[in-house]
């Protein structure tokens, strides 16, 4: 009977004792995220709309985060039509422009308690994986059937079991991790499969899990779970949420995964994954000195307090170079605020950075900070593919918060750990 | 009919570029954009039946449906791959695109040799040798014969309605 994390959660929403990979199950999941894209998918479904209304009022979780304040005519008319919608249908969990990203508003308001079931149309959506829950991304199609069904099925994904032993260097951080991981397993080395992270883990705040989990799809996985321990139900009490609140899942001890692999995080350098392809991953120091134009720090990977504080701390009392831009993102309003009276934004513009509104920005290439043909940009984010800032003819690296606030110092690739020594 | 052949791991912001995602949501203002960063003649020459053949993670990247839109919108007949990812997957059942997942036959395939496809049987002949790939589980096949996901969820509605009425 022994079950991993996503067998036993999918039994539980089948309503079954017991699961296999491979079976298919109807399951009605406790939420549905969609976002700027909620446009297209009401669109789609219009009539039924009309005739049978939304499945439930509380069961669709709206974040109006990917082209905010709207670039276009276009993407106005597209919140426009999202905004009558809401209005209409009295959808409960709407965040209009400026609340953040929809990924962070849904673990930040409590939306994904350990032991849940999400679904959202953004393939990022494996990030609460972080809390405990299990949550995969869908196409537009199935966002729309489910918000009048409230009904979908998923096929059991076999596990794998990720050990991580050691404790990260000085320098080095989760998002070096991550990129090393995929870096070795490929980025289709999880696919179709759920990853469960084991080991020394306690190390790991809630924001690097959700770091770690958010990659999950850079490597294929469906989802990219941490199992709840007292980080979670920390994190969780500060956010308003006792432990009463919630019935976590854990994988028994000798279920059975599909591989297993084990990591000695401590032997890991900070390392930058190269264009175009995010298993592109080198060490920094192999590329060390490459000139770039653009450094972005924010993201749903990477645009937390503990970020942005990470890059604070560095750039303190200093000048960015002249040749660059640095892009600075909160990942929500609530982290904007606590940066603002932390002084963390303060030091930040005054070392040269722009603050950008809460929001995706310029990581999908729709505005704000698209890049020329020729350039390089450095970025927190969790894709470098071809003209994904939107322009074919650019570089995109990715890398830790640290090692993109260093190159911003200098203007070139840098590793972090000198500087981060001074 | 003409087969497109491309490598591993080809993500969405090839398939359809993403400072798109929020302009473009109907089939035809797809199509002109289709590969428009991975191949610039795709979409000019692309033409009903056609097939493709990829190497691993086809589609890997972006929830965008956009490409699945755009690859049926164009007639595509098939795609087949060594493997897909997930959720493009998805998006081709809930769109009807039919995807086939047969490393042989992809590995088999040098340019220029003849393809025949019977989805139905399950079978793939390349260049004189027959590949078998396995059927699809009865609750998806269930989706394509319906022509698709949001077919199939309306005539699921307007059962349920019946029986409350
Ligand atoms: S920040 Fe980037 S990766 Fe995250 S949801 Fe927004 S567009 Fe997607």
């Amino acid at each position: 009977m022994s079950m991993t994390f996503a067998e036993k959660i999918l039994a539980k929403y089948a309503g079954e004792k017991k699961v296999a990979p491979s079976q298919i199950v109807t399951v009605h999941p406790d939420h549905l995220l969609t976002h700027d894209n909620t446009a297209a998918i009401i669109q789609k479904i219009t009539n039924e709309l009309d005739k049978y209304g939304v499945y439930s009022k509380s069961f669709s979780i709206i974040v109006i985060d990917h082209v905010v304040p709207a670039a276009s005519e276009k993407t106005a008319s597209n919140h426009k039509a999202i905004r009558d919608f809401v209005k209409k249908y009295n959808i409960e969990n709407f965040f209009d422009v400026g609340a953040g990203i929809c990924h962070q508003i849904v673990v930040e308001k409590g939306f994904a308690p350990p032991g849940t079931l999400l679904l959202g149309s953004d393939s990022h959506t494996c990030s609460y994986g972080a809390v405990g829950a299990f949550s995969s991304g869908i196409d537009r199609t199935e966002a729309a059937s489910l918000m009048l069904t409230g009904e979908t099925w998923l096929k059991v994904p076999n596990s794998i079991k990720m050990t991580l032993n050691g404790k990260l260097p000085p320098g080095v951080f989760a998002k070096d991790l991550v990129l090393y991981i995929i870096g070795d397993i490929s980025a289709s080395g999880a696919n179709y499969c759920s990853v469960e992270y084991h080991g020394d883990v306690e190390q790991f705040s809630i924001a690097d899990r959700f770091t770690i989990a958010n990659m999950g799809v850079e490597m294929g996985a469906k989802n990219s779970v941490f199992a709840v321990d007292k980080v979670t139900t920390n994190y969780l009490k500060s956010i308003g949420m006792p432990s009463s609140a919630y019935d976590p899942i854990y994988p028994d001890e000798d279920a059975s995964y599909v591989q297993e692999l084990s990591y000695d995080v401590s032997k890991i350098d900070p390392v930058v994954a190269c264009p175009h392809a995010v298993d592109n991953v080198k060490t920094v120091s192999e590329i060390e000195g490459l000139e770039i134009q653009q450094c972005l720090i924010g993201t749903c990977t990477n645009g937390r307090l503990s970020d942005l504080k990470i890059a604070t701390d560095i750039l303190k009392g200093k000048k960015i170079s002249s040749d660059v831009r640095l892009l600075v993102l909160p990942a929500s309003k609530a982290i904007y605020e606590a940066a603002l009276k932390t002084g963390i934004i303060q030091t930040l513009v005054e070392s040269g950075a722009i603050i950008l509104p809460t929001g995706c920005g310029p990581c999908l290439g729709a505005h704000q900070g698209v890049l020329a043909p020729g350039e390089r940009c450095i970025s927190t984010a969790n894709r470098n593919f071809k003209g994904r800032m939107g322009c074919k003819e650019a570089e995109i690296y990715l890398a830790s918060p640290a090692t993109v606030a260093v190159s911003a110092l200098y203007g070139k690739i840098t590793d972090p750990r000198e500087e981060m020594k001074k | 009919m003409k087969v497109w052949k491309y490598k591993d791991d080809i993500n969405t912001d090839m398939l359809f570029p993403g400072k798109y995602t929020y302009t473009c949501s109907t089939a035809e203002e797809i199509k002109p954009h289709l590969f428009e960063d991975l191949d610039s003649s795709f979409s000019e020459n692309v033409s009903k039946g056609d097939l493709i053949f990829a190497g691993k993670n086809f589609g890997c990247g972006s929830s965008r449906e956009q490409p699945v839109v755009g690859l049926k919108a164009v007639g595509i007949r098939a795609v087949v791959a060594e493997s897909f990812a997930r959720i493009f997957y998805r998006a081709a059942i809930n769109q009807g695109l039919v995807l086939i997942e047969c490393p042989d036959a992809v590995r088999a395939y040098s340019g220029d040799v003849d393809v025949e496809l019977n989805v139905d049987n399950g079978k793939i002949v390349v260049d004189g040798k027959v590949f078998s790939f396995p059927k699809l589980p009865d609750e998806i096949i269930a989706i394509r014969n319906a022509g698709g996901l949001l077919p199939y969820t309306r005539s699921k509605l307007k059962e349920k309605h019946k029986s409350y009425s």
